[in-house]
């Protein structure tokens, strides 16, 4: 009974263009409520951190989101909050996202903000202390964190020392602790530029309008960034690898299980999103879900995730447990990873995920966000304009053979690493 | 706005907005049952029931139910909360009826099969555990129970664990067969279809379903404090956290508008009525008090609209080498500052504008639409989400002065300190 056919974004509706300075431009329009959304980001990320300064680019961004030059810290969310606008940035190991949301009439505003916040931080020694001691809290509050516990036990068990993806993104209490003024400045100046740029503006703007905007206030920018090493190799795992975070005084034991899985690049990521799909995603959380929470009653939550970004992020298998259910819980995850390898899927269950990735399509493009943050993944990923349209035939595809082949390159039952967290008293009675 | 509001010959509230700006559809089923309706030794009963309804009926057994909606890409959810249980699908249009036909069903005909009751203990138990590890939720915990000593909103939703282990499967599905009927439900729609088609389709599904005879209601009252309460938390965090929470009158009380005025300038939008959680407050009193001054990691306020009275909360992470009582005091000369002098033109004027974008925002997405229309039935009626802005628009500086000296009374707060007691040794 649908009335109205609203095509998926792509090459007929998506304007995208590269400036001389090399930031991309990505716009789309959309007029049914008055908002922008704009999201983007930046080549910075943990894996420019030097060795001994852990956590320096998240930091670095911190800091530069608490004042610029122009705009003291007050000044400038004031400018952003008294209109009911909102922008932010946030580090990941290769990129520093950033994002702002307003109603139509601010995005200029809110371009000129994220440029000034990119382009002329004033790192002023206050607000440097002040972005250490709430950062040193949180750090503190992980600390204290199963889930957090867990997950860092799992990347410490599954890449090797030094590699971008075992270190903190955010740094530790101990790094944090020793990065000075110039540290960020240096950081700064070497990391943050135009080149690489990616930025996508979707709302109640006009596309050509938008692009202009952006040409307007970013055009003067120029400069480039050092080229990166590539990422050190991630050996795969050869045996079952188990770290215990003992947290006195929970009641519930997180844990987290997998493996180092493909890149977003890889030739056969979709089948292995596939097949995280019926593993641990579909309907209540795929098989997990089926075994672990419906069947045996274990958990509250348990599913499977894959990253698939630009390296070796983890594949995984993450569940929250009564502390002596920790075993038999592992024990039913490692036997559904045998089912997916051992058995091809049948035809109904791989027909199943198939349309529930293909039909999620429009409920994930429902909002300007939606359609920002899908413009940015296909152009970090080289997909092509045109990927949401040839989506649904590349997902038609893949057969449950092309399944159980991606099950048996990236899970290996034997060989896995698993972070735990939770109270010590009761685990393995 | 383009509405259609109705209430069929069985009593269901039925609430319908066309919105053509992608092929998609949210149905929502609101049932006028949630913490509120619940007493000792059954308390978590109505969060159970949600969880029970996901075993399936007859007709749509447990694999169907998720599987069917995830086939056609879309998804389905539900939330219990003080005054409410809520069920949603958000799905392509076309297959908009499966969602009728889900939730018509499981009105009346849910299993509650015995094995199935058995094995969502344990998973309910386990995420009352999974709330336990965070300490914010112990502190909360623990501050409502203090603030409420008469009303059940002093109990959190997902209940006492000495309830979960001793509720038994007649007393869900007691609680399931008084509450659940078309009577004492809302239908709230928002998309892609054709609000007349849409309302014939509601009527071959819901329709035939006979109403409740008789709907428990709640006699429960508040009487009003009479003095501060203190309550204290201990735990291992590794960080202290503050929580105060003061008595503030229902959704449909005039004076609700002028609280979250009060509430915007005190601690930002976010904590406001409609449209939380998307903006900074980094130019609100409060956080120029605690976090500008560096005694706290951050501060945060919430209101929430309810059947009946409840609290509006202000919580803080306290930095090391700072304490509770520090940041307590700090807000504390905040809120007497606030009770004594109007506030000033352009904060009225901020908070106002932070309202209507947020309100905006809040409007966007089509799930977002359904909720709100069945949402402001449970509390108010839709007009109160219609008029919301209007009503905002009409506060003066005196209503939010006069409400600060009305709710904001120390006799009418409780105040709560987590303190850790984790030692490096």
């Amino acid at each position: 009974m649908g009335r109205n056919k609203v095509a998926l974004p792509g090459p007929g509706d998506v304007l995208r263009q590269m400036l001389p300075n090399g930031i991309t431009v990505l716009a789309r329009e959309n007029f049914i409520s008055p908002s922008v959304v704009i999201d983007g980001y930046l080549i910075s990320g943990s894996e420019d951190d030097p060795a001994e300064r852990e956590g320096l680019a998240s930091f670095t961004v911190d800091v530069m989101e608490r004042g610029t030059h122009q705009r003291p810290f007050e000044q400038l969310y004031e400018e952003v909050e008294s209109v009911g606008a909102a922008f932010g940035f946030s580090t990941g190991v290769h990129i520093t996202s950033f994002g702002a949301k307003g109603l139509a009439e601010q995005l200029p505003l809110l371009l000129e903000i994220c440029n000034d916040v990119m382009r002329n931080p004033a790192f002023a020694p206050e607000q440097i202390e002040h972005a250490r001691a709430e950062l040193l809290s949180t750090l503190r509050e992980q600390e204290f964190d199963t889930r957090t516990r867990a997950a860092h036990a799992f990347h410490e068990l599954t890449y090797p020392i030094g590699h971008p993806y075992r270190r903190r993104v955010t740094g530790t209490p101990d790094t944090i602790a020793q990065l000075k003024e110039a540290d960020l400045r240096a950081f700064h100046e070497r990391n943050i530029t135009p080149r690489g740029m990616v930025i996508a503006i979707v709302g109640a703007v006009k596309a050509q309008a938008a692009l202009e905007t952006v040409q307007n206030i970013f055009r003067d920018w120029e400069g480039d960034r050092p080229a990166r090493p590539a990422l050190p190799e991630v050996p795969a795992l050869t045996e079952r690898r188990e770290q215990y975070v003992p947290l006195p005084e929970k009641t519930q034991t997180d844990l987290v299980l997998g493996w180092p899985g493909p890149s977003r690049r890889s030739p056969d990521f979709l089948a292995c999103q596939l097949a995280n799909t019926i593993l641990g995603v579909f309907g209540m959380m795929g098989r997990l879900g089926e075994q672990v929470r419906s069947q045996n009653g274990l958990a509250y939550y348990v599913y499977s995730s894959l990253e698939g970004g630009a390296g070796p992020g983890p594949w995984q298998a993450i569940a929250g447990v009564h502390p002596l259910q920790v075993e038999k819980t592992v024990a039913l995850i490692l036997d559904e990873i045998r089912r997916l390898r051992d058995e091809a899927v049948p035809a109904m269950e791989l027909e199943d995920s198939k349309s529930y990735l293909t039909g999620s399509l429009p409920l994930r493009l429902e909002t300007n966000e939606g359609v920002a943050g899908t413009l940015t993944h296909i152009e970090r990923y080289d997909l092509g304009l045109d990927y949401l349209q040839r989506y649904q035939e590349r997902i038609r595809a893949i057969s449950a053979l092309d399944v159980q082949t991606a099950a048996r390159r990236w899970l290996n039952p034997e060989a896995f690493a698993l972070g735990i967290s939770g109270p010590p008293q009761k685990l393995n009675p | 706005m383009n509405l259609l509001k109705t209430t069929l010959e069985n009593g269901l509230t039925v609430v319908l907005r066309e919105t053509h700006s992608a092929p998609v559809t949210s149905v929502w089923v609101w049932y006028r049952v949630g913490s509120r309706n619940e007493h000792l030794g059954i308390t978590g009963i109505s969060h159970w029931v949600e969880h029970m309804m996901f075993k399936g009926t007859e007709r749509w057994p447990r694999q169907k139910l998720d599987q069917s909606i995830a086939r056609e890409g879309g998804y389905l959810n539900a939330m219990t909360w003080y005054d409410f249980t809520a069920y949603f699908e958000t799905l392509p249009s076309a297959k908009a009826y499966m969602a009728l036909d889900i939730e018509s069903d499981r009105m009346t005909n849910a299993l509650f099969d015995p094995d199935e009751v058995a094995a969502e203990r344990t998973v309910i138990i386990s995420e009352r555990q999974g709330n336990e590890n965070d300490p914010t939720f112990l502190l909360d915990e623990e501050l409502s129970g203090a603030a409420f000593r008469v009303h059940p909103y002093g109990h959190d939703t997902i209940g006492h664990l000495c309830d979960l282990q001793t509720m038994t499967r007649e007393d869900l599905y007691t609680h399931y067969r008084s509450y659940y009927g078309p009577n004492n439900a809302i239908l709230a729609a928002a998309g892609d279809f054709n609000a007349g088609e849409m309302l014939r389709m509601i009527e071959s599904t819901f329709g035939r379903i006979a109403p409740r005879n008789t709907l428990p209601q709640v006699m429960a009252q508040e009487p009003p404090q009479k003095g501060e309460r203190r309550v204290t938390v201990e735990g291992d965090a590794g960080v202290d956290y503050l929580a105060m929470a003061f008595h503030t009158p229902e959704a449909t009380h005039p004076d609700i508008h002028a609280l979250t005025v009060l509430s915007t300038v005190l601690a930002g939008g976010s904590g406001s009525l409609v449209g939380r959680g998307s903006l900074t407050n980094y130019t609100s009193r409060l956080y120029r008090a605690v976090v500008q001054s560096q005694l706290a990691a951050d501060v945060s306020a919430s209101l929430i609209p309810t059947v009946d009275p409840n609290l509006y909360r202000i919580s803080a992470t306290v930095l090391p080498e700072h304490s509770p009582a520090e940041v307590e005091n700090a807000i504390r000369t905040e809120i007497d500052e606030i009770r004594r002098n109007p506030i000033t033109a352009e904060e009225l004027a901020k908070a106002k504008r932070q309202a209507r974008a947020l309100f905006a925002f809040s409007s966007e997405s089509i799930t977002n639409q359904a909720f709100w229309l069945g949402f402001s039935e449970i509390f108010a009626d839709t007009s109160w989400f219609l008029r919301y802005l209007e009503k905002l628009e009409a506060v003066t500086a005196e209503d939010v002065l006069r409400v600060a000296n009305t709710y904001m009374r120390p006799q009418n707060l409780t105040v709560g300190h987590y303190l850790s007691n984790y030692s490096e040794e």
